[in-house]
């Protein structure tokens, strides 16, 4: 029987610990100038340097270390005048050169912090997450494992390596150790790295999609008993998705070291890989024995040493943080908080951001990328921005609305085809023949129709039944099979039996 | 016209007295009569080089502007990779291997229309002193074929000596172009750290690689350096300056008022008495041309040794992880992958390999680094320093270039140290990244055997070790009666 979280917190203290990774976007790679587009034919994307052949050496690409820079100063980093790439020396096939050109003991940025708020049932709550450091690596390739049961190298019949991820520019953020969570540890870890992936998109330094790999999350957990000092053994739990996953990750690790400490076991330092399916996580490489990369600096790289001019005009084209941007926002949209809440865990703020730029109303906006586009994202398992749906394509359908070429219910229509892919407006509306019935004369037709159907229908309402007109408005819309504007009906049939 | 000098083939080349086609067709002739006793070279690519001395020929009746060296044929080292022509670093590992793409320096060779006659033998990834741990047999010295011809770059050094190639291309870590050069009576120069590029030069210990010009003469060297130095933005540690003028340098050949510092440690207890004479003999005539000479110390010197051990192995346990059977070169066992990778690793290297990925390996562990790699970077530091003093006083610094004359095929082999102690005097230059010329200095009394004599200058003064060695030169030679190669043995086929 599982332990339920509110045991879990009523006894033990967590702490948190964590590490995400970050493609940056730059166009070519870490140290050569091979290409980065994602998903490109295996191995079509590498050159000498990036396959590690012998001879070859790296480059620095300036534009990351420019993008490392903003990152660091967006996070409220000290920019290191002088720091160095290391090489973390270990044997693995995707690694072409079996070492990985990392930072080591001098990273580039350090020291930061940044401030998330969470909203729970006690209000709003704080939480400022210190950064130890933020620092350049590699990435290595990638190994696709065939045969054999579980995709694993363990059992594999043998495995295919694709090089074009090998060299791509990461960067890692480190945070301090966060304590003082207690029961919303999980929530702050999610409020964390969609702060940070806000603050990093805003940047523009990466397309931060999680479910791409660009941007990744190693979550580090320990429970304590509460009152006691000292730090329990951690786990560090891998392949976290999705921000819903990194706070269903780390909400089953309490749960399951709450479960080994209160049956007298041991909590394993090990890495753990998440499941999506289950919710759970499952054992990978212990982290007992500290393995040695045998680190010493790159000979084959001189010394990162940004100029303080650099550092400066790097400074000077920040944008404004995520946080400033939300609130101004706010208040230009007057959305209460709740509604504000909501668009940001949807994750649709900037799409409806976007779309009120094009000159949609900010309520109209909220209200299709809130509600039906979210719904159908949900249903769909996707994020919303990965719907073949476009802000402008919603402005435009707002635009047909509020002109009145469309209803609401002819408005969903089209924003299920273009979902669908369909096209674009214009043709859907076309190739589907939706048109809004908005001919006063044909209108008018139908509503004769109608009142020489039911004449005592028509009667009653002449006679001051306002609601019984409802009849009458339903048999014009059937007519024009939903197409007819139900509220220009209404006028209409109300105005033509003297009631207007 | 292969006993001449690459500047005088050039100048026969420019007169239209002989075509690329039959200069390089007169070298390959000679690589067959030779090579079968020498083993200089590893692959020879007849095909390619008289290809590209064909265009060169065809170019220069064209009447195009041609640059100075175009035509002349040269051997190229192993370990600097050109695309499509086997390149194996004297390794069983990369039997096979034909990478795809040029080395800077083969772009620039093929850019100056230098004709590259193949590849040379080395010791496994310039890995020794000897050319004897070579996986495809030793070289030998055309001095006295039972005798090693230097390493790592034994094949380079041969093929000069014994007239196969007019220019050839070293890599020197610690001495590998020069000390070769000082015992096959030829010119070897490694260039100020970053002067050469090393992008395609397969790394052993890459912040001491460098790779350099080889020659008979040291204008001929001059001329070369100048075709392969320069900035490299494929390599970040190559110096964005302007190459030394040492073709200049070497025409010009003053020393008068020049400061010559002597190296006191490197000298005395462990050089061979024939070898100290024929130094002494050299610094005198550098007086007598107006030099002044002073005596230098460099007390840290004593360390280079055991810096150099350290630096190098651990680097090259870095560098040759890659070689992993997955990518390229040779694949051996089956099973897991790290199966494939221990079983190829363990046939793939030689024992001399072996023992220095270990040794860094191990110096590079957590709980070691600071003792072995840490202090070895600190011994480097004060050599630095050592050197930046004796520069105070001395516009360059000399020394015998090895201790001792070419040594007997196998006499070493067992024994890594005395090995290792063969490089005492070219070590230091490689830890502080300065350059460093060798010359003949003369034949030894005790074996009649050729000796070197070494030119070091400070950081991206090379133009300053091409003045001294291009004076000295002139003198020995008139001494000699003509260059001291004339008094090698003659080969020829049996």
């Amino acid at each position: 029987m599982a332990l339920k979280y509110e045991e879990v917190i009523a006894k033990y203290e967590p702490s948190l610990g964590l590490e995400v990774h970050v493609e940056l976007g730059t166009a070519s790679k870490m140290f050569c100038g091979c290409n980065t587009v994602f998903g490109a034919a295996a191995n079509t994307q590498t050159c000498p340097v990036c396959l590690g052949l012998p001879g070859a050496l790296p480059v620095v690409n300036g534009k990351a270390i420019e993008y490392t820079i903003a990152i660091g100063l967006a996070l409220n980093c000290s920019i290191a005048p002088y720091s160095r790439f290391a090489r973390k020396n270990y044997f693995y096939p995707d690694m072409p050169k079996n070492f990985q050109t990392s930072q080591y003991d001098e990273p580039i940025c350090t020291n930061g912090y940044l401030d998330i708020t969470i909203d729970t049932d006690e209000g709003s709550k704080d939480f400022r997450i210190e950064i130890e450091r933020v620092h350049m690596e590699e990435d290595t390739g990638k190994s696709l494992h065939m045969g054999g049961a579980t995709g694993r190298i363990h059992g594999a019949d043998y495995s295919l390596l694709d090089y074009n991820r090998a060299g791509i520019p990461l960067v890692e953020i480190v945070t301090k150790i966060v304590n003082g969570c207690g029961k919303y540890a999980p929530e702050v870890a999610k409020a964390y790295v969609s702060e940070l992936r806000d603050v990093l998109r805003g940047l523009g330094v990466s397309d931060v999609k999680m479910e791409q790999g660009s941007l990744r999350c190693d979550a580090n957990v320990s429970l304590r008993p509460i009152g006691s000092e000292k730090l329990g053994t951690r786990s560090e739990t891998k392949n976290v998705n999705s921000l819903k996953s990194v706070e269903r990750a780390i909400r089953s690790e309490m749960i399951r070291h709450a479960e080994l400490l209160n049956s007298n076991q041991r909590v394993i330092q090990e890495t753990r890989h998440f499941h999506e399916d289950t919710g759970l996580t499952t054992s990978g490489r212990s982290k007992e024995q500290a393995e040695d990369y045998r680190y010493f600096p790159e000979p084959d790289l001189v010394p990162i040493a940004p100029s303080k001019e650099l550092i400066a005009k790097i400074a000077s084209n920040l944008p404004e943080k995520p946080s400033v941007r939300r609130k101004k926002l706010q208040e230009a949209w007057q959305v209460p908080d709740k509604e504000m809440a909501a668009m940001i865990n949807a994750e649709v703020l900037d799409l409806v951001e976007a779309t009120v730029k094009l000159g949609a109303d900010p309520t109209r906006a909220r209200s299709w990328w809130l509600g039906e586009i979210a719904r159908i994202a949900n249903e769909k398992a996707v994020a919303a921005a990965d719907l073949a749906i476009s802000a402008a394509d919603v402005a435009e359908v707002i635009t047909l609305i509020v002109k009145g070429e469309l209803t609401d219910k002819l408005a969903r229509q089209v924003v299920e085809a273009l979902i669908n892919g369909e096209g674009s407006v214009a043709k859907i509306i076309e190739t589907r023949g939706i048109k809004v019935v908005s001919d006063d004369s044909s209108l008018m037709a139908a509503i004769e129709r109608a009142i020489a159907a039911a004449p005592d229908v028509a009667e009653k309402v002449r006679g001051g039944n306002i609601p019984a007109s409802g009849a009458l408005i339903g048999a014009v819309m059937k007519e024009s099979k939903g197409q007819a504007d139900a509220a220009k009906v209404r006028d209409l049939l109300l105005k033509h039996l003297g009631q207007g | 016209m292969i006993n001449k000098s690459a500047v005088e083939m050039a100048e026969a080349l420019s007169k239209g007295e002989i075509t690329s086609v039959e200069l390089t067709k007169a070298h390959l002739k000679q690589i067959g009569e030779v090579d079968e006793q020498v083993h200089a070279f590893l692959h020879v690519d007849t095909q390619g080089a008289l290809e590209q001395a064909s265009q060169v020929d065809a170019k220069r009746s064209a009447g195009e502007k041609m640059p100075a060296l175009a035509g002349v044929p040269l051997a190229l080292k192993d370990v600097l990779v050109q695309k499509g022509i086997p390149t194996t670093c004297g390794s069983k590992m990369l039997e096979g291997w034909r990478p795809p793409y040029d080395s800077t320096i083969v772009r620039k060779l093929k850019e100056n229309g230098i004709v590259i006659l193949g590849k040379t033998n080395m010791d496994e990834f310039a890995m020794g002193s000897s050319t004897e741990n070579s996986a495809y047999g030793p070289t030998k010295n055309p001095w006295d074929l039972t005798r090693i011809p230097g390493g790592s770059g034994g094949g380079s050094s041969a093929s000069l000596a014994s007239f196969q190639a007019p220019l050839a291309i070293g890599t020197d870590t610690g001495g590998s172009i020069r000390q070769p050069a000082a015992v096959t009576g030829t010119v070897g120069v490694k260039p100020t750290y970053g002067g050469v590029s090393r992008y395609g030069l397969v790394a052993f210990s890459s912040s001491l690689d460098q790779a350099g010009p080889c020659a008979r003469t040291v204008l001929d060297a001059a001329y070369l350096h100048e075709a392969i130095a320069g900035h490299d933005p494929l390599d970040s540690t190559s110096i964005n300056a302007p190459v030394p003028a040492v073709v200049a340098a070497a025409k010009d050949g003053n020393v008068k008022g020049m400061k010559i510092g002597v190296i006191k440690e490197l000298q005395g207890d462990g050089y061979q008495a024939g070898v100290l004479k024929l130094f002494n003999e050299s610094l005198e005539i550098l007086a007598s041309l107006g030099a002044e000479i002073v005596e230098v110390s460099c007390k840290y010197f004593d360390y280079a040794l055991a810096a150099y051990y350290l630096i190098a192995p651990s680097e090259c346990s870095s560098n040759l992880a890659r070689f992993d059977a997955m990518r390229y070169g040779i694949r051996s066992g089956q099973g897991s992958a790290e199966e494939v990778m221990n079983s190829t690793r363990q046939i793939g290297f030689g024992r001399e390999v072996k023992r220095r990925i270990i040794l860094g390996t191990y110096a590079l562990s957590s709980g070691y680094y600071d003792a072995y790699y840490g202090s070895a970077q600190k011994v480097r530091t004060l050599i630095s320093r050592d050197f930046e003093s004796a520069f105070k006083l001395a516009d360059v610094l000399v020394s015998p270039t090895a201790p001792t004359t070419a040594f007997k095929i196998g006499e070493k082999s067992n024994d890594p140290i005395a090995m290792y102690l063969n490089d005492i005097a070219t070590i230091p230059t490689n830890l502080a990244g300065i350059g460093g010329m060798s010359l003949p200095s003369g034949l030894a009394a005790e074996d009649g055997l050729p000796a070197g004599f070494q030119i070091m200058a400070p950081a991206m003064k090379d133009d300053l070790m091409y003045k001294v060695g291009a004076a000295l030169e002139v003198e020995l030679n008139t001494k000699w009666q003509g260059p001291i190669l004339n008094s090698a043995p003659k080969l020829g086929a049996k």
